[in-house]
């Protein structure tokens, strides 16, 4: 992140251009679809958050560098060029009013899948400089102390303590030959240990074969975040080698959305080859479990349910049907949102934004959407399946005084879970 | 070109050839500078096809997700009724198959002329509808630029043109065709310079889209 330039900022929009890209710009008829997607404009009514807007940099990039019209009006001085001033005034705009939810991209009527432009069009807007003080925050301190949230080892073993103390049970750390490598968000480290705990027991029961690496513990991606590959590069890449190194047959992405499409989807695009192991979210892994009859459950929550589909994991990673045959087990009056599955609408946090303490009160306006989404339903309680969801949520939900409880979907499996007593 | 009778003749043959070569030529570089750009190949591995999912959404795009459609009926509704009036009146009219007869020898049943009369009708006002809406709906001004009144325009003449030929509503006829088939041509030189490029490449479009979120499980 040092020596930020324009002309870097250029070169790596320039890096990004490929023929989706080119595809999509070439499609837009400025209809506006997107912007009825995207919570932050649906919340706030301002059209400068219409989803396509955010790529006007990218845009004139595309329109003045790669369509031979675009050069001769450029010559005859009809476009306007990517200037600091242009970076300066989007840079809210691509970080603060957009959580690379996807689901613009599910609506455009031409196809344009926008978050996946505004995940590239991040990398010229860190290079350049413009990037939000929270999120380059969080990166360096992945990158120097190994977490956005500045979590040790120390940390984690202080956790293991606890949970092992409280359980009985041993947490596996840096065994080799084991079939899985199991990663943590910080934010599961420090706020939601349940989720480490329902791991230990759930594997326990299921005779999974684990460890948990004292050298690459964390799944979160700073990287992917403020759309610098190098950073992403180097955070996957500690992940990459210490599986390789324990020799293990998977990795489990933990209840993080982002992790998962940064180890999952980005990771070996990012390091240039494919893994020798492979990623599983753990919703995956536990909807095997059940599937196999390795973990079963008694009772059920008696609860009125309904699940936050975590886009990452959901929309744009393809786990949709897994979460609901886990709910199926444990729950009796589960309901799902209007909007769910791959429509679901963002908490509003993802994609960086709640690591941006400047965005914070735009984050807690556009909640309203998912305030409205729960309001139709009259549920008691809400499952979700990401850290971050979680946290963003339960603040949502403090906001707009509303009393819920936020509960993880594996530490829900946990509470159900038939344990064979030794 | 003194008389109108000159006007016809000229825009009948020499226009509409330069038209045509613009047009043609012009969409094929507008395609290949798309394509030239490729992908690189994604190392991850997939959870689902590509091609099946693409061609998919190909298809489905074409219909509205319940969601925005309900926050948008006009501009879904609008874009369907004004599309499809065009296409209507642009290869089920009698005379404009006679004409794509005798350029390309196709041919194919066209349907009453006073029903592609109605029809044209309903598009020229849908499309007016559009404009408003354009300069009134709060994200598409805000998103509007100089190209999107331009392709607007030529878009609309065409359409105005063919119905005040049709209703000989200027004399001498061969003006007012001589205007419409000018109106065609400026459609197809403007074509390629413009986001009405999008006619060919929202296939591209959304056949990345299906294919990308295919491969990751997700239908999009």
């Amino acid at each position: 992140m040092s020596g930020a330039t324009l002309e870097r900022g250029m070169n790596a929009f320039r890096e990004q251009m490929n023929a989706p890209i080119a595809s999509f710009f070439s499609s837009c008829v400025n209809c506006g679809m997107c912007a009825e997607a995207c919570l932050f404009y649906t919340e706030t009514d301002d059209p400068k958050y219409t989803p396509i807007n955010k790529l006007e940099p990218l845009r004139r990039v595309w329109e003045q560098e790669y369509t031979i019209w675009g050069k001769v009006k450029s010559i005859l001085g009809l476009t306007e060029p990517v200037t600091d001033e242009l970076l300066a005034e989007w840079e809210e705009l691509v970080y603060d009013g957009c959580t690379l939810c996807g689901r613009c991209s599910m609506v455009c009527p031409v196809g344009n899948d926008i978050s996946y432009m505004i995940r590239r069009a991040r990398e010229g807007f860190v290079a350049a400089g413009y990037a939000p003080e929270g999120i380059k925050g969080a990166s360096r301190r992945a990158i120097t102390i190994g977490s956005p949230m500045g979590v040790k080892f120390p940390a984690l073993a202080a956790q293991i303590k606890h949970v092992e103390a409280d359980t009985g049970l041993s947490i596996p750390v840096d065994v080799e030959g084991v079939d899985y490598m199991a990663l943590l968000s910080s934010m599961e480290i420090m706020n939601f240990p349940e989720y480490l705990e329902a791991l230990a027991r759930i594997f326990k029961q299921a005779g999974v074969s684990w460890t948990i690496s004292s050298k690459a513990f964390e799944a979160t991606n700073s990287g992917i975040q403020i759309g610098s590959s190098d950073i992403a590069r180097e955070l996957v890449s500690r992940v990459v080698s210490e599986a390789e190194k324990l020799k293990v047959k998977y990795v489990i992405s933990p209840e993080c959305g982002h992790a998962y499409t940064a180890i999952r989807w980005e990771g070996p695009n990012l390091i240039g080859r494919p893994y020798n192991f492979k990623v599983v979210h753990i919703l995956e892994l536990l909807d095997e479990l059940r599937a196999t009859g390795r973990i079963k459950t008694e009772g059920t929550e008696d609860d009125r349910l309904t699940f936050h589909d975590p886009c990452q994991i959901v929309r744009k990673g393809g786990v949709l049907e897994q979460p609901r045959n886990l709910l199926e087990m444990v729950t009796s009056d589960y309901v799902d949102m209007t909007d769910s599955r791959e429509m679901n609408w963002c908490c509003g946090g993802g994609g960086g934004v709640s690591a941006n303490e400047r965005a914070e009160e735009l984050r807690l306006k556009v909640f309203k959407r998912k305030k409205s989404q729960l309001d139709e339903l009259n549920v008691d309680t809400l499952v979700t399946a990401c850290a971050n969801c979680r946290l963003i949520i339960e603040e949502g939900l403090e906001e707009y005084r509303m009393e819920m409880p936020v509960v993880g979907l594996t530490e829900m499996i946990a509470e159900h879970l038939v344990e064979d007593k030794e | 070109m003194s008389t109108p009778t000159d006007f016809l003749l000229w825009v009948r043959g020499p226009g509409f050839d330069i038209a045509l070569v613009i047009f043609i030529i012009g969409v094929i570089i507008r395609l290949l500078e798309v394509l030239v750009l490729g992908r690189k190949p994604d190392q991850a591995e997939p959870r689902g096809g590509e091609l099946g999912p693409g061609l998919r959404t190909v298809v489905t795009r074409t219909l509205p997700e319940t969601g925005s459609f309900k926050r948008a009926p006009f501009t879904v509704i609008g874009g369907y009724i004004w599309h499809i009036g065009f296409f209507i009146s642009l290869f089920l009219f009698v005379p404009h198959i006679e004409l794509i007869n005798a350029t390309l020898g196709l041919i194919w049943p066209g349907i009453p002329s006073n029903l592609v009369d109605a029809v044209a009708a309903v598009t020229i006002v849908t499309l007016i509808a559009m404009l408003f809406s354009r300069l009134s709906h709060p994200v598409k001004r805000y998103l509007s630029g100089p190209e999107d009144y331009v392709t607007w325009l030529v878009t609309f003449l065409p359409m105005l043109t063919g119905y005040l030929a049709y209703h000989r509503m200027i004399d001498p006829y061969p003006l007012v065709l001589g205007l419409h088939i000018l109106s065609v041509e400026l459609l197809m030189v403007v074509f390629p310079f413009t986001k009405l490029m999008h006619a060919f490449t929202f296939i591209i479009a959304r056949w990345y889209n299906g294919a990308m979120a295919g491969r990751r499980g997700v239908q999009s």
